[in-house]
């Protein structure tokens, strides 16, 4: 294992010499706990900065969702059903979190099923699943709304965030040389499901470089070097490293429970704003299973809490500790932006591993 | 929010449903998104669901890496 890592770095450095400033964004923020936890950026050559990007879903949840569904929870006929990670992002008055210490009906699922059970049993109450996160969430949102219209339940309902990557790449992609990406390491459990080709146009269009990663540092590492090896060689493609796991046409049978239930929409991405085609939503002959055609929820634009660079971070422009609040009054026990919130956030992971540079 | 892990299939239950083991773990998770799955099999489980069949000897691998030193 040890040895593999050494004569992977070995590589990396002699690949790396004479190609000036290399950024390689990390799309996922399991990539970016990977790489802190394993202390990634600490042994690589100084050439190769790695960028972390918008790949955490909570991070990038619009706090008025946030908002909503804390409301939404103070109905007492509502159980909400939310990943654990959900629960501490601060909306502009309170969190889940303690909205549950005061007594709303709020459970941490392990799955969306969790939901559909609790409906099953309960009739005259509202389960209220918080369908979040990518591509490899999705089919199971689709999953569950399918099961619920089969089984003819009336009260299972989802609060929908779900956002897509490519669009996401390409929106930073196009906006610009404003983060300077010269290459993506694209999520390894996402392309499980959509497999690499909706990640083809960031060669064919950008001429940028891709390989999807698996989790692992041996994983990460074999991804830099190839990488580096396209770079050299001038020829940008998408490449899968994390081949055991992600097939070229990906899942197929997911893709389709997600077509099944959802269409595209545009997505308010938190701290990067309205991109294109980057959301789903639910199809008319779903659209009962919205909790939004139950209660209506306002869509309201809320503005960052003041000098919070989390828009900046998850475009890659700029490193938690070039935020003046890193670390002093935005820490995981308090959290002032969302990128701090979520384990997986970009400010959570280097606050945990790399805050040897406060 | 991404995190998957491998895991075996044990038996077909009832309904869309398997009986897996991952790590000495045994769980009854969803295998909708993988119906052609059977016993034997190695998938990648996301909260509850399958989402891919794997790398029989890749996914045995990592396995045990994550037995005898509990990495990733
Ligand atoms: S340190 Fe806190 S406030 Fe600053 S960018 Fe990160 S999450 Fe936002």
């Amino acid at each position: 294992m040890q040895n593999n890592i050494s004569s992977l770095i070995n590589k990396i450095n002699m690949e790396s010499k004479g190609l000036g400033q290399i950024n390689i964004m990390e799309v996922c923020g399991t990539h970016t706990m990977a790489i802190g936890k394993n202390g990634l950026r600490q042994i690589l050559p100084e050439n190769i900065n790695l960028i972390s990007g918008p790949g955490c879903p909570v991070c990038v949840t619009s706090i008025s969702d946030i908002n909503n569904i804390i409301e939404l929870s103070d109905n007492p006929s509502n159980y909400i059903f939310s990943f654990g990670d959900m629960l501490k992002v601060p909306g502009s008055k309170s969190s889940l979190y303690e909205k549950r210490s005061q007594g709303a009906n709020i459970k941490i699922c392990y799955t969306p099923i969790d939901a559909l059970d609790f409906a099953k049993n309960n009739p005259g109450k509202n389960a209220v699943f918080i369908a979040i996160g990518f591509e490899t969430t999705a089919p199971l949102t689709a999953s569950l709304v399918k099961k619920a219209s089969e089984n003819n339940i009336k009260n299972l309902f989802i609060y929908n965030t779900h956002k897509l990557v490519p669009p996401a790449l390409e929106f930073l992609l196009s906006s610009g040389k404003k983060s300077n990406i010269d290459a993506f390491l694209c999520p390894g459990h996402v392309c499980a499901i959509t497999g690499s080709t909706p990640f083809n146009f960031i060669n064919e269009k950008y001429h940028k470089p891709a390989v999807i990663s698996g989790f692992s540092a041996e994983d990460i590492l074999k991804s830099i070097l190839m990488i580096l090896k396209q770079i050299k060689n001038s020829c940008p493609s998408v490449e899968i490293q994390y081949d055991w796991v992600v097939k070229e046409n990906g899942n197929p049978i997911a893709v389709k429970y997600i077509n099944d239930v959802f269409d595209y929409c545009d997505s308010f991405w938190r701290g990067i704003g309205k991109i294109k085609k980057s959301g789903l939503k639910l199809k008319p002959e779903f659209e009962n299973f919205d909790i939004k055609s139950k209660f209506k929820t306002p869509e309201s634009q809320i503005d960052e809490p003041e000098f919070c660079s989390c828009g900046k971070i998850l475009q890659g422009e700029k490193k938690p500790f070039e935020c003046r609040l890193f670390g002093k009054s935005c820490t995981p026990d308090k959290p002032v932006g969302p990128c701090m919130v979520s384990s997986e956030g970009t400010c959570a992971a280097y606050f945990k591993y790399e805050k040897y540079k406060i | 929010m991404c995190v998957a892990v491998p895991a075996k299939i044990i038996k077909i239950t009832a309904d869309n449903s398997a009986e897996i083991n991952s790590m000495g773990v045994t769980k009854t998770i969803d295998i909708s998104l993988v119906p052609e799955a059977t016993p034997g099999d190695f998938v990648i489980v996301h909260a509850g669901f399958a989402i891919q069949i794997i790398d029989k000897e890749e996914a045995q691998k990592v396995l045990e890496l994550f037995d005898s030193c509990k990495i990733i």
